[in-house]
């Protein structure tokens, strides 16, 4: 199945000189959630602003189910869905008005069952006839959210949806993308909260620099990339790693109370049966072990100084 | 051709006139009743007639390309300004319409209330003096385009605004001098010879005796010259809009 979203070379220099972008390319399949991550500046924005048609690009091309996104701009956009990172809403409105001028400028003729539906999905209802500024900033993003739902988009970018948001508001959003992504929409999010990223997304692109640096199945990354730790508890502390155990590399932490074994699930040998021999050969006791798996958060932080 | 959309942007705009209609209407009509107090009452009874035409029948037309002026510049700079500034430009940037309808919607309402608040100042003008319209069709072809003409104004000075004060500094700076010296309240014939020729390089002369010529037949320049004046100026800010649709100019980039 050809891609939803398909982007080729994709560069971007701003007129100050600053490249943003440095040919991405990236493939988004329908009905999927891909998480976008990267630091600050790393390029999502621009990335996303392109795709929808806000920024024009330098170089490359971006196609949205076949269609280019700068030639044929009426059929990508009216496809697309966009809540932005920033809190951006006419402070005058009120909640109906601003979502039915959204869905007017997508070229959608007035639908106030619609509108009516999407307002409920994200606990609006009872807000419609309130002016945006009397709205708390939580309220305001699940506006830009019916906003960019108001025209039943094939495609929802989410930029930074989460920020600044409550933990039961943000449990709600994610209920909300759940539903979307069942009846078919593919998702497209930028976050910070990784954890976010780990349990809704079924892919994940890393972005640094204006590259990408990696686009991965989720589950995959997490095996591939995927460090294990052993954690033995001992049960007398001791001052210092036998020598006869040096090639395990171990480190002693907790006043000589603890080992750290870190070891590749994915090669042939973990070690670990070696290991526990030895540490009973050395005459080591244990209390206790335990093993922890690195989390998406680490794999980030790993891939991005990689990159560096 | 997303007509959905021209709507929506035009409605939207429309609907903050009705919001502010204290401040977008009502102060209009108070300024140029003053207007007429002090120019018409208290000074146009000293003045004697001016080509035939009574004075305060004389500076209507003046006060209602004053008005119109600095409407249009207004309303169709901050119409596209305001959106920039809180952000909300993304969303008319991200949706399938093009840079003409989204001037359609913006230009439109702009240029819609202007014509209502100089049709309102018309009517008000009425009340104080007697007025006929010699030749409504040219009325309405000075009307109509200036209105279109100086939104479009407006709506470049709005994209090419950074902040506020560059939002302010034409429609106040520029604009003031410009009517005023153009012959709102006078016929140029009335100032020396050497004022007589800088004036003859006011735009906004030709406008002003143009509107003036269609209610009273009386001009201070040749009206079909008036006419030619407003159509070159409505062609300059098209190409100047056209290449900032093209470049992306403060907009996309």
């Amino acid at each position: 199945m050809a891609p939803i979203v398909s982007v080729s070379n994709l560069s971007k220099t701003y007129a100050s000189g600053f490249e943003a972008l440095k040919g991405v390319s990236l493939d988004i399949e329908e009905g999927e959630i891909l998480a976008l991550l990267g630091p600050n500046g790393a390029g999502k924005t621009t990335l996303i602003s392109i795709i929808c048609g806000i920024v024009n690009p330098s170089g490359g091309e971006v196609t949205v189910n076949g269609y280019d996104v700068v030639r044929d701009f009426r059929q990508t956009r009216a496809m697309i869905g966009l809540v932005p990172q920033e809190l951006t809403t006419d402070a005058f409105e009120t909640v109906w008005n601003t979502v039915s001028f959204s869905r007017g400028l997508h070229g959608r003729k007035p639908d106030p069952a619609h509108i009516e539906k999407v307002l409920k999905d994200l606990s609006l209802w009872d807000k419609k006839d309130n002016v945006l500024r009397e709205l708390s900033g939580g309220m305001k993003r699940r506006v830009l959210i019916a906003k960019a739902l108001s025209h039943e988009p094939r495609v929802l970018f989410l930029d930074e949806p989460t920020a600044g948001v409550d933990v039961n508001l943000r449990k709600s959003m994610w209920e909300v993308v759940e539903r979307l992504r069942a009846s078919g929409v593919t998702i497209i999010l930028t976050t910070h909260y990784i954890e976010e990223a780990e349990e809704i997304a079924d892919r994940i692109a890393v972005i640094n620099g204006g590259e990408i640096l990696l686009v991965e199945e989720k589950a995959a990354l997490m095996t591939k990339l995927g460090r294990k730790q052993l954690r033995v508890d001992l049960a007398q502390p001791i001052d210092e790693v036998p020598n006869m155990l040096s090639s395990y590399k171990l480190s002693l932490e907790e006043n000589g109370q603890c080992l750290i074994y870190d070891y590749d699930t994915t090669a042939e040998r973990t070690g670990i049966t070696a290991l526990l021999a030895a540490l009973a050969e050395a005459g080591i006791r244990l209390r206790d072990i335990s093993t922890r798996q690195s989390s998406l958060e680490d794999i980030f932080v790993e891939i991005v100084e990689a990159g560096q | 051709m997303n007509l959905e959309a021209v709507k929506s942007i035009y409605f939207f705009e429309m609907a903050r006139t009705r919001r502010t209609l204290l401040q977008s209407v009502v102060s209009p009509v108070i300024s140029t009743s003053l207007y007429f107090i002090v120019f018409g009452a208290a000074i146009g009874e000293r003045i004697e007639e001016i080509d035939g035409v009574s004075y305060g029948a004389f500076i209507t037309p003046g006060l209602m390309m004053l008005t119109l002026l600095t409407q249009c510049i207004g309303n169709g700079s901050f119409g596209i300004y305001f959106p920039k500034f809180t952000g909300t430009i993304y969303e008319v940037l991200s949706s399938p319409i093009s840079m003409i309808e989204i001037v359609l919607g913006y230009v439109g309402a702009a240029a819609t209330k202007g014509l209502m608040i100089g049709t309102i100042i018309l009517a008000t003008a009425s009340l104080f003096v007697d007025l006929s319209i010699a030749h409504p069709l040219a009325m309405l072809f000075f009307f109509v385009l200036t209105a279109i003409t100086f939104s479009l104004f407006g709506f470049i000075i709005g994209i090419w605004a950074k902040d506020f004060e560059q939002l302010n500094l034409i429609p106040m700076l520029v604009v003031p001098p410009l009517v005023f010296l153009g012959g709102s309240f006078y016929s140029i014939d009335m100032l020396p010879p050497f004022w007589q020729a800088v004036s003859h390089f006011n735009p906004v002369l030709y406008l002003i005796s143009g509107f003036r010529w269609s209610f009273f037949e009386v001009s201070d320049v040749n009206p079909l010259a008036s006419a030619a004046i407003i159509l070159v100026f409505l062609a300059l800010c098209m190409s100047v809009l056209t290449w900032i649709f093209r470049t992306g100019y403060k907009l996309r980039n």
